[in-house]
């Protein structure tokens, strides 16, 4: 995978993250494993019941997580997952995209997106406002058009569209 | 025999309509765009599209659906040769020679010979299929639940024993797929199970919505972080190279041959066509004459593993329409849209849709034809499109799959979901778990634990039934070699190791 860098960043280690997903998986099973005993795991009067498939399922996850587990213990403890400026670049898409994923439950779909193209293109791609404001507003509008318009699909729409009658 | 060839000359009737045309036109040309740009793929681009089809007829829509994945497949070509960067996994191998020969300035050669060979590798698949699929589907109809889940067994322990990544954390992503899929109601007793007293697990995980996100959003924070520019090699194709180039490909007959047929079987076992393109590529390094000379732009490099991709690509559809097995993430998708449509794949769809099944059959020898000619015209386009900043673009296809996730149920919880996977995805990718055992065991799930729970019941809770008869004994006897693979392969070696020096 990548190769440690001498001195050139750092951040959280493979190891690291290979043990915090097996383990993670490792509690994902146990939740499988939990919620199958819920509903019975046995046999009942009409064959298997709803917790006998996922009950072996999350047995199975469980016991390669550990396998996995160890597996991470043995990894080389100086190989980096990633360096932390990598991973600020990785936030910097997810975070707006989080908060963009929030907003569409109130505020529709077509807002938010203009929002994310706008900061998208102003923050991170340095663009004038005419740009801007006409890839952000253009796309939305595009797919009003193609979407609504030509395959009559609706999208969820906010106060916005509904003051513009949309 | 004879009557496959009636069925399928009714296929062309089909396909050849000017409306279905036009459509393989279309998906050729999407497809390309999905294959072009980063975050979007065959199987989230598919997924993506899928909504858009409910109105159409089947037949149409699959026509345009997979049209659309033939068009990802040639799409990922021309980012490799041109801009060093795979826009797809099965093409990472195209960037060893197809790059070093257009920065040679041979960039029209590498994409004429990475179009004709891919061309040729889904051209030798779709013949293939014509010939087997219908046989191994009357095989199958006398498939009870045993033999089904058998087949399932063997599809996914064929994963674990040929995927790259340890066999551990292939059965767990696997695992993790079908856990998700058992959520929600429980077919054969109506109970709800997993969903922890949550309104928004009644309905269960739609693979979908994963796909979208563990490949799309997923692939967008994977981009991100290698802060990648791109800086392409122009890119012209005149009528002229293109006749040279072909002029040239025949003397590579013998790697083409081999290539198809890695990438016919790799596609049919669903081991894919990442796999298979990288095993053709090795293969052909180490057989051909100009062996030393790969990775310094040879045009044979460029050959093997773009035919193996396609032909991989390809036939997964084979196990997809025969068993209801799909062999590819994307085939997955394509037969949930299936399932939508109201067909159950399978051997019986051959029975019961035939005009269906050899309307497509006969799309897949068309939509590559019109696919050739398409991506060999128009790859300028496409590489301009390239050169539109990724700042533009990544917002743009977050858009597209958040509209994408929302339309598959009419859901905004569902845009939701689509973050959490694409975190998942970018998280898993990064330690090595494979994605494609999780998005199929999503898709299959149910029928799985339904052939299980079927076959368990009529042995009264034996697991002997599955080795009850020589059918289901063999199959289930080959997927545990498939499964236990690295294990005999570490056993093997030991033996050898302690054979040696006796």
């Amino acid at each position: 995978m990548q190769q440690a860098p001498h001195g050139a960043g750092s951040g959280p280690t493979q190891r690291n993250a290979e043990i915090g997903v097996a383990v993670l998986t490792l509690l994902f099973g146990l939740i499988v494993i939990y919620g199958s005993t819920l509903v019975g795991i046995g046999w009942g009067s009409d064959g298997p019941q709803a917790g006998f498939f996922p009950f072996y399922v999350g047995l199975i996850i469980c016991g390669c997580s550990i396998i996995n587990l160890f597996q991470g213990l043995r990894e080389n403890p100086t190989e980096l997952f990633s360096e932390w400026s990598q991973l600020g670049q990785v936030l910097r898409v997810l975070i707006p995209t989080a908060i963009y994923v929030a907003l569409v439950p109130f505020f529709g779909i077509y807002v938010p997106s203009v929002i994310l193209i706008a900061v998208f293109m102003k923050w991170l791609g340095k663009y004038g406002t005419p740009l801007t404001l006409a890839v952000a507003l253009g796309v939305p509008a595009f797919f009003y058009i193609t979407l609504e318009r030509w395959f009559l699909i609706p999208l969820p729409k906010g106060p916005l569209e509904a003051w513009l009658g949309l | 025999m004879f009557e496959n060839f009636i069925n399928l000359y009714h296929g062309f009737h089909i396909a050849a309509d000017p409306f279905n045309i036009l459509l393989m036109a279309v998906g050729i040309l999407l497809g390309v765009i999905i294959g072009v740009l980063p975050g979007l793929g065959g199987a989230n681009g598919v997924a993506i599209l899928l909504p858009l089809t409910f109105s159409m007829s089947p037949t149409s829509a699959i026509i345009l659906l997979t049209c659309i994945y033939w068009g990802a497949l040639f799409g990922g070509a021309i980012t490799s040769v041109l801009f060093n960067i795979p826009g797809e996994p099965w093409s990472v191998a195209t960037t060893f020679d197809g790059h070093p020969m257009a920065r040679n300035g041979k960039a029209g050669e590498a994409l004429t010979a990475a179009f004709t060979s891919s061309f040729v590798g889904a051209f030798v698949a779709v013949i293939m299929i014509t010939l087997i699929a219908p046989l191994v589907a009357q095989f199958a109809l006398q498939f009870g639940p045993a033999e089904k889940f058998a087949v399932y067994f063997l599809a996914f322990a064929s994963f674990v024993g040929m995927s790259k990544e340890p066999p551990a954390k292939t059965i767990v992503s696997m695992m993790i797929g079908f856990a998700l899929a058992a959520v929600g109601l429980d077919m054969v007793t109506g109970q709800l199970r997993l969903t922890f007293g949550s309104t928004e697990l009644l309905n269960g995980f739609d693979f979908l919505i994963a796909v979208i996100g563990l490949f799309g959003i997923g692939e967008i924070l994977l981009t991100m972080e290698e802060g990648l520019e791109f800086r392409g090699k122009a890119a012209k194709i005149d009528p002229r190279i293109v006749w040279k180039t072909w002029k040239t490909l025949p003397k590579y007959w013998a790697t083409s041959l081999r290539s198809c047929i890695i990438g016919c079987w790799m596609g049919i076992t669903p081991a894919g066509a990442t796999p298979a393109s990288f095993m053709a590529y090795g293969v052909a390094k180490r057989i051909s004459k100009n062996g030393k000379n790969f990775g310094n732009g040879e045009i044979e490099g460029v050959i093997a593993p773009e035919t193996a991709a396609h032909a991989a690509g390809t036939s997964a559809m084979l196990p997809m329409l025969a068993l209801g097995v799909p062999g590819s993430p994307t085939a997955a998708v394509l037969l949930g849209g299936l399932l939508i449509w109201g067909l159950q794949p399978g051997p019986m769809l051959f029975v019961e849709q035939s005009e269906f099944v050899w309307g497509l059959i006969a799309s897949m020898y068309l939509g590559n034809v019109v696919g050739l000619i398409l991506v060999l015209t128009t790859v300028p386009l496409f590489a301009s499109i390239l050169r539109i900043p990724f700042s533009i673009i990544a917002p743009v296809i977050l858009v597209i799959c958040a509209i994408g996730a929302y339309t598959v149920n009419n859901n905004v919880f569902d845009v939701i979901m689509m973050l959490v996977f694409g975190v998942l995805g970018y998280v898993l990718k990064k330690t090595n778990y494979p994605l494609a055992p999780l998005v199929l065991a999503i898709v299959l799930g149910d029928s799985a634990e339904e052939a299980f729970r079927q076959s368990l019941l009529s042995s009264g809770g034996s697991l002997g039934i599955f080795f009850s008869n020589g059918l289901v004994s063999t199959i289930m006897g080959i997927g545990l070699i498939a499964g236990l693979w690295p294990v005999l392969q570490i056993v093997l070696n030991r033996f050898r190791r302690v054979a040696q020096p006796a």
